[in-house]
């Protein structure tokens, strides 16, 4: 049941193709924003890169929740989907799954673009890399939390970001942290550790939180 | 059976709440105002100023007590919220929406004090210290949790989404804390620790303990009192509401 919503989904996706390029086209072009408005210097580039990286990647999957609830809910596919499933887990979790292998997963194969244009080194790309693998999930994860809260409001969209960019911090502090301390040689364990840890936390307890919430959503 | 739960029912019941809340204020509010006026007096007269930071040490009486009530009302918003939401208790409900406001009121004075304390001590208005800025983040939870109750036109479905953000909320602040702290230590080492003072004064403790019982009472007394005006209002329809409201 879990693949076929899961294929479902995933086509889902694919069909609206804006739900895959927007939020990508978001990502650079926020990026790009930077040198422009800071300084094109290199040195600071490298300094300020990784926060930069990640910030726009934390905004880019914020604005692709949407495509997680939204039009299944105004349509009425939600209900049957809840119905028909007979699991509200194995539907979030089919959410879950695809909205990060829609949105997450692009943010990673064009983010050694950005770094290095960022002058980032090679080092820090890689790291780049394994913080957005293992960060992006947890930012679904959460992120499906507050969009199942804020599906049925008109005014969801700002206050999706009230909700969910205070529980984004912890992901964003690692995240940004691991490439700091990889563009300067630092063994970056830690970091990669702590985000493996929130990936496993919020994997095992947020889904839970995601079906009460879209539960409440739909009465 | 019924004997055995009746107590609990009565304890989730708004008309007994509201009963005994109404008498408990008066006293409440007496304690408050006289802890308010020994705390104050210890604080600001009794009190030495500090070898180092002179008067300006006396802000720590509202700004540690506030700060402490932020954190402890918000665990008290989610305990209640997940009491509301588990076993579909109004009361716990109302109890929990009635507490954000001013837990958000708390986690205010802390920051806008600390600010202030900061200004002739540190030199600067604002440092991206590890405390601050978790205790900014909470204030950006509180903020999150009243958008998202008053989001709702239904305030029953209101209640039931806002208390799985608390919930959600309360297991991520420790993560929060933590990550905060963390974050600090690398960036920038701890310069200026801000309770790193070898010993405090016994008058000044005297002061402290007694702030923090009274704002925590004051708080208290705040929360019954809009507790109360949630009831009043929710439960406007039904008949011991408009008895009470009559006499």
């Amino acid at each position: 049941m879990l693949l076929f919503l899961l294929k479902r989904e995933l086509l889902r996706h694919w069909r609206g193709k804006q739900d895959l390029i927007n939020p990508l086209v978001f990502f650079v072009i926020t990026v790009s924003l930077f040198p422009l408005a800071v300084t094109p210097e290199g040195n600071l580039l490298i300094q300020m890169g990784p926060g930069i990286i990640w910030v726009a990647a934390l905004l880019a999957t914020m604005l692709s929740l949407e495509s997680i609830y939204r039009d299944d809910y105004f349509d009425g596919t939600l209900e049957l989907l809840m119905l028909q499933s007979g699991s509200a887990y194995q539907m979030v979790m089919a959410k879950v799954i695809s909205h990060w292998i829609s949105s997450g997963l692009p943010l990673i194969i064009i983010s050694p673009l950005l770094a290095m244009m960022m002058h980032l080194n090679a080092a820090s790309i890689w790291s780049l890399v394994l913080t957005l693998l293992l960060g992006t999930p947890v930012l679904s994860l959460l992120g499906a939390v507050g969009m199942g809260l804020t599906v049925s409001l008109k005014q969801g969209g700002v206050l999706l970001s009230l909700l969910v960019l205070p529980l984004y911090i912890p992901i964003l502090i690692f995240g940004s942290n691991a490439i700091t301390a990889a563009s300067m040689g630092f063994n970056y364990v830690t970091q990669l550790s702590a985000l493996a840890a929130f990936l496993v936390g919020s994997f095992s307890i947020m889904p839970l939180a995601a079906v009460a919430a879209i539960k409440v959503s739909i009465k | 059976m019924k004997n055995k739960w009746q107590w609990f029912h009565r304890l989730s019941s708004p008309k007994w709440f509201y009963e005994i809340s109404g008498e408990w204020l008066p006293w409440i509010w007496t304690i408050t105002i006289l802890l308010f006026a020994f705390g104050l007096y210890q604080g600001l007269y009794v009190s030495p100023p500090d070898y180092q930071q002179g008067n300006s040490v006396r802000i720590m009486y509202i700004h540690v007590p506030t700060a402490f009530a932020s954190l402890f009302f918000y665990v008290v918003m989610a305990v209640a919220a997940a009491i509301g939401y588990i076993w579909r208790i109004k009361l716990a409900h109302m109890a929990a929406i009635s507490i954000a406001p001013i837990g958000a009121a708390m986690t205010f004075i802390a920051l806008f004090t600390g600010s202030f304390w900061g200004r002739p001590t540190w030199g600067t208005w604002w440092i991206w210290d590890a405390r601050i800025t978790s205790e900014l983040i909470l204030l950006f939870l509180y903020i999150g949790y009243i958008a998202l109750h008053d989001a709702y036109e239904d305030r029953e479905v209101g209640d039931r989404a806002a208390g799985i953000l608390a919930m959600v909320g309360v297991v991520n602040i420790p993560i929060i804390h933590y990550s905060v702290y963390w974050w600090n230590t690398l960036h920038q080492g701890a310069t200026i620790s801000k309770f790193g003072k070898p010993s405090i004064d016994e008058q000044m403790l005297v002061a402290l303990l007694v702030m923090i019982v009274a704002i925590m009472l004051f708080a208290t007394a705040a929360v019954l009192m809009r507790t109360r005006i949630e009831i009043i209002d929710r439960e406007s329809h039904k008949k011991w509401v408009k008895e009470v409201l009559e006499s």
